[in-house]
């Protein structure tokens, strides 16, 4: 646990430090009445987006784990299940299945974007100067201008069997791996995952370069006068450097690959035989198609406890003490 | 106590007001059956004599499907007939039918509204029950297969019971083939036993064309089209129908089917179907056929106006054929279901639209024409001419086969709720994948059924 002088600490890192010494400045005569003051106006001025916060994001939430005690089809009255749709969602083996796919697509939407991303920032880095790295920047941020589903859209072409990637492979002799990639049991989800990596890559990019330009090239110089090779400076400057944004990188990616849903949706809608099959996904099923209510809130409220399970202690471990 | 301590302390508080309130004001109640009912019928309204749209102004309120653009015909074709009648059509993709059916119905009630799978809708009293009209109009003196699978019981069974909605038409499945292609091998009139047809498929396959595409990819269990009408070849409908009506005791793991679901694989393994059947979808499935890349296709008459118009003169169409010439065959055959909601603000004017459609000459030509399909009604009524050659023609014909050989069934995917979803369309992809075998796959589904029914 932080103790109280970190935790200040920590407070005028985020710039709490103007309005700390602006109610030091003003507190003496009548300290107590203009601290109220002061607090209700505080309180008046949150409330708005506060009601809002609970209109819209307290409230489904509360009335998903609400939802989640019962049998219910979407109209007709609900029936009291008390903890029967939890036990559903670890007992029914697809639904398992599917939160084991999105732990694997943690692979290609978080890991591979970020080592990717780190790499290719550290070598835009280095050739700043050149017009050579504004067109690799530009390219390699364009997925995420894209939406989703026009990439989702894009690389079902793609990785059809007659698209591109099936004619570059027979282009370069490999014709006998050649497959309907989003149609086989085996390759549908790396190949979806392929799709996240891609689009992901471009929001790691520019995080990480926009914290690599922060660097004091100092930095470098006097490692470079120490004898440091580029992998040195890369491990001793760079990464430690970039740790805020990495954590970052990493936190959204992850919710991103565990909380999937429209790529999948567009590419495979969950197939063939399940295997692309993703808690998002499932909720949509078994909401609005088995009407079955209950179930998919159940799941619902596993997942968002998976992503915080997942992604707390990671905030922890990239933020170091800072978290 | 520090401040930042006392601080945290407050949060804490804070959060568990907020946390319990939050917790008091949802939890009372338990969800649903709250909303009071909106304003309107609450069935027929018709007081002696047959239900009509009468002389005022009436405005009909139609929820229909995008990509068919039968029932906006049908609808201009009456305002033309009965002026003071005008449609207000709001059209959706099948699948957010499916999501929104209950909420339309209830909330803002079409009097006309194309329905996804029905008897949960019938079950839950969001559907008019249209007997009285059915009586009145006479519909129970046509064919009852026609209004069979429309007939939900109390229990939200099918079959049986109360009707919940009309057909603007019945379709059929079996398969469609090209006929430049069919030449090539050697095929120049429909196969007449399946074995005939393995000849053909080999006869494709050796040619270096693809067989069969077929959908089968993301969502879609698109095999379960050829499984269906080979299970018909193999043995009775009537079994099979029995097992979407959950009729008690009712399996379709049933020696006869496990040989059919054998012969389908046997058409896997060999490779009959395109190698990539596990990404295609129903769109890429229709591309590829009539841009001449398969032979065949397992699809429905509801194609056969588009076929005659994007490859006029060369598609043909015949049925999944039987085991000897002339020996029991069937296909899949479902009305284009129409429903009224219960709470709907001219069911009488709704009836009266959708008995017009099956009985005025008018209508059924535009049925025929632009729906391609059947139109419902009475044995004997007036059926349009329709060009000769055409494919319309082919599948009107096969119509007559089954309604002679009393082969229609409902969709095997009908079952229950989920069953399509859960349990048939992962089992033929595995059955593609060569990670399920055909006595699997119909024990897998079983298994399946058995718990959902239960439930």
């Amino acid at each position: 646990m932080a103790s109280p002088s970190q935790a200040a600490a920590s407070a005028r890192d985020v710039g709490a430090a103007a309005p700390t010494s602006r109610r030091r400045a003003a507190a003496p005569p009548t300290r107590g009445k203009r601290r109220l003051t002061a607090t209700v106006a505080a309180y008046v001025l949150v409330l708005p987006a506060a009601l809002f916060y609970i209109a819209f994001v307290i409230s489904p939430i509360v009335r998903t784990a609400q939802y989640s005690l019962y049998e219910w089809d979407g109209i007709s009255p609900a029936t009291w299940a008390g903890l029967a749709n939890y036990v559903q969602v670890f007992a029914n083996p697809t639904l398992v299945g599917s939160i084991l796919n999105s732990f694997e697509l943690i692979l290609y939407f978080s890991v591979v974007p970020v080592i990717l991303g780190l790499f290719a920032a550290n070598v835009i880095r280095g050739i700043a100067t050149s017009r050579l790295a504004t067109v690799a920047r530009t390219v390699l941020f364009l997925p995420q201008v894209i939406p989703l589903v026009a990439a989702g859209i894009m690389w079902t072409w793609q990785l059809s069997t007659k698209g591109v990637v099936n004619q570059f492979l027979e282009l370069v002799g490999l014709g006998a791996v050649a497959r309907a990639w989003l149609g086989d049991t085996q390759t549908a989800l790396p190949a979806v995952g392929v799709i996240g990596a891609w689009v992901q890559l471009g929001l790691c990019l520019l995080l990480l370069l926009a914290g690599m330009t922060k660097i004091d090239p100092a930095l470098y110089e006097a490692a470079r006068i120490d004898g440091a090779g580029p992998v040195r400076e890369f491990f001793s400057i760079t990464l430690p450097s970039v740790r805020q944004e990495l954590a970052v990188c990493v936190t959204i990616t992850v919710i991103s690959a565990l909380a999937s849903f429209d790529i999948i949706y567009i590419s495979t809608q969950g197939g063939p035989a399940n295997s692309t099959l993703v808690p998002g996904l499932q909720i949509y099923y078994l909401a609005f198609f088995q009407r079955d209510i209950g179930t998919a809130s159940a799941l619902a409220m596993v997942l968002m406890v998976l992503v915080l399970l997942v992604v707390i202690p990671l905030q922890r471990v990239l933020r170091g003490r800072d978290a | 106590m520090s401040q930042s301590q006392r601080s945290q302390s407050r949060n804490l508080l804070a959060t568990g007001i907020f946390l319990v309130t939050a917790f008091a004001v949802t939890a009372c109640a338990p969800p649903g059956g709250d909303a009071p009912a909106p304003e309107g019928s609450s069935g027929p309204v018709f007081g002696g004599g047959e239900p009509t749209c009468g002389e005022e102004d009436v405005v009909l309120n139609m929820y229909a499907e995008t990509g068919f653009p039968l029932p906006i015909e049908l609808a201009d074709e009456f305002t033309r007939q009965y002026p003071n009648v005008t449609f207000e059509t709001r059209e959706d993709q099948f699948a957010v039918l499916t999501q929104n059916a209950p909420r339309v119905l209830r909330d803002s009630p079409p009097d006309l509204m194309r329905l996804p799978q029905m008897s949960e809708l019938a079950e839950g009293g969001l559907l008019l029950d249209l007997d009285p009209y059915a009586e009145v109009f006479g519909w129970t003196q046509w064919p009852e297969s026609q209004l069979e699978q429309l007939r939900v019981d109390e229990d939200g069974r099918r079959g049986d019971g109360p009707l919940y909605a009309m057909g603007l038409n019945f379709s059929m499945t079996g398969v469609f083939y090209n006929k430049e292609l069919a030449a090539q091998i050697g095929m120049s009139e429909a196969p007449a036993t399946l074995e005939e047809f393995d000849g053909y498929l080999k006869a494709a396959k050796d040619a270096g064309l693809t067989p069969m595409a077929q959908f089968n990819g993301g969502a879609t269990g698109g095999l379960l089209f050829p499984l269906q009408g080979l299970m018909a070849s193999y043995g009775e409908t009537a079994p099979i129908n029995d097992w979407i009506y959950q009729k008690p005791d009712a399996t379709i793991d049933t020696p006869d089917n496990l040989a059919a679901a054998e012969h389908l694989q046997r058409w896997v393994d060999a490779g009959y179907f395109a190698p990539d059947i596990n990404s295609m979808d129903y769109s890429q499935m229709m591309s590829r056929f009539i841009g001449g890349e398969s032979v065949f296709i397992f699809s429905g008459d509801w194609e056969s106006g588009n076929l005659d118009t994007q490859m006029p003169d060369n598609a043909g169409f015949f049925l999944v054929p039987p085991l000897e010439a002339d020996g029991p065959q069937g296909a899949m055959s479902a009305p284009l279901t129409y429903g009224i909601s219960a709470f709907a603000e001219n069911p009488d004017c709704a009836a009266f639209f959708l008995d017009w459609v099956a009985t005025n000459e008018e209508a059924r030509t535009i049925t025929v024409e632009v729906g391609g399909s059947h139109p419902m009604g009475p044995a004997d009524a007036f059926m349009p001419e329709v060009a000769a050659g055409s494919v319309t023609e082919a599948t009107l014909a096969a119509g007559d086969v089954i309604n002679e050989k009393d082969g229609a069934m409902d969709f095997i995917a009908n079952a229950t709720g989920a069953i399509y979803a859960q349990s048939w369309t992962p089992n033929v992809q595995r059955l593609v994948a060569g990670e399920q075998d055909s006595a699997g796959l119909l024990s897998a589904v079983q298994s399946d059924y058995e718990t959902e029914v239960a439930d």
